[in-house]
């Protein structure tokens, strides 16, 4: 018990202070390294905790896909001059107090949160992560993923097509004075509009038109 | 007490990247970008607090819904981005100040 409550303030206070920097740092690249290191000791945390397949998949899909893509359209946009200034901008900022109360609120209602699991310690045993030994966490994911839940993994699956499509049609546009293939064209060529019999003449060749 | 990790550790923990996220959005003045990026922060506290729930309860649902909840953020993203992007494209700028045409 001891590791596991080592590595937990470990990751932890990584996580924490990562989060920290995503949303305080400077530069908007630092930023997205930053939201790459929460992902990863989140994902640290997860494998502890005993949930290692989704420790994994955090691993692969966010910090191997998301992470990289906001990467690239922070590098492409060129965003990256544009320094934090968070009370002093060219407009006095008027949201700000809004967001100072919303953020107290929900302060208050974590400290309430704290309370309550102090008072009621017991709720949940704390010997009670029994790892099945039986089956790994990736068998029995995909044991009721696949049965219980079938409906809604095959509405995910769409939801991630969807949001292929979108993201294409959103970012697809036509430039100008670029050569493109255009297979209907190619496909629909006839011999007749497209091969011609020409006589040559002696010694001067045939003139091509292009 | 203080060397057993309960399930409020966890919830706290939650709770802590929750509250960086919502900050985040209300005071960034920098750009879209780094309001996508509390979103995910959101969206993660979101899927610490259930894998927590799912592993102290002995019940395997919870790190189902996480899936879920993984697959929705992950189009977010991609959404989110894409109109980022076709937005500079159109008014070469992405600061939040910059960004008022709805007058909101």
């Amino acid at each position: 018990m001891l590791a596991h409550t080592i590595f937990f303030y470990f990751f932890s206070i990584i996580t924490v202070g990562s989060a920290l920097m995503v949303i305080a740092s400077k530069n908007t690249v630092h930023a997205v390294f930053f939201l790459i290191l929460d992902f990863i000791s989140v994902g640290c945390l997860f494998i502890m905790i005993g949930a290692e397949f989704l420790g994994m998949i955090m691993l692969i899909v966010y910090v191997g896909a998301v992470a990289v893509l906001f990467l690239f359209v922070v590098m492409m946009l060129n965003v990256a001059e544009q320094k934090q200034s968070w009370f002093r901008g060219l407009k006095k900022s008027t949201h700000i107090p809004i967001g100072l109360i919303v953020s107290i609120i929900i302060l208050l209602e974590v400290l309430v949160v704290i309370g309550g699991w102090k008072y009621k310690a017991n709720f949940i045993g704390t010997d009670s992560i029994v790892a099945d030994k039986n089956f790994s966490n990736t068998h029995q994911l995909g044991s009721v993923l696949y049965t219980d839940y079938i409906y809604l993994f095959q509405i995910a699956g769409i939801i991630l097509l969807l949001s292929m499509v979108g993201a294409i049609v959103l970012t697809y546009r036509k430039r100008e004075g670029v050569k493109r293939q255009s297979y209907i064209n190619q496909i629909s060529r006839e011999s007749k509009t497209s091969v011609e019999v020409v006589e040559a003449d002696f010694n001067t060749g045939v003139k091509i038109d292009n | 007490m203080i060397t057993n990790i309960e399930l409020g550790h966890y919830l706290t923990l939650g709770g802590v990247i929750f509250l960086l996220g919502v900050v985040g959005i209300f005071l960034n003045r920098k750009n879209v970008i780094v309001i996508l990026m509390s979103v995910e922060l959101i969206l993660l506290s979101v899927n610490i607090n259930l894998v927590a729930f799912s592993t102290y309860s002995n019940e395997i649902v919870g790190q189902i819904f996480t899936f879920f909840i993984l697959t929705v953020a992950a189009a977010e993203a991609a959404i989110g981005l894409a109109i980022i992007v076709s937005y500079y494209r159109n008014k070469g700028s992405i600061r939040v100040q910059d960004i008022n045409e709805m007058k909101g």
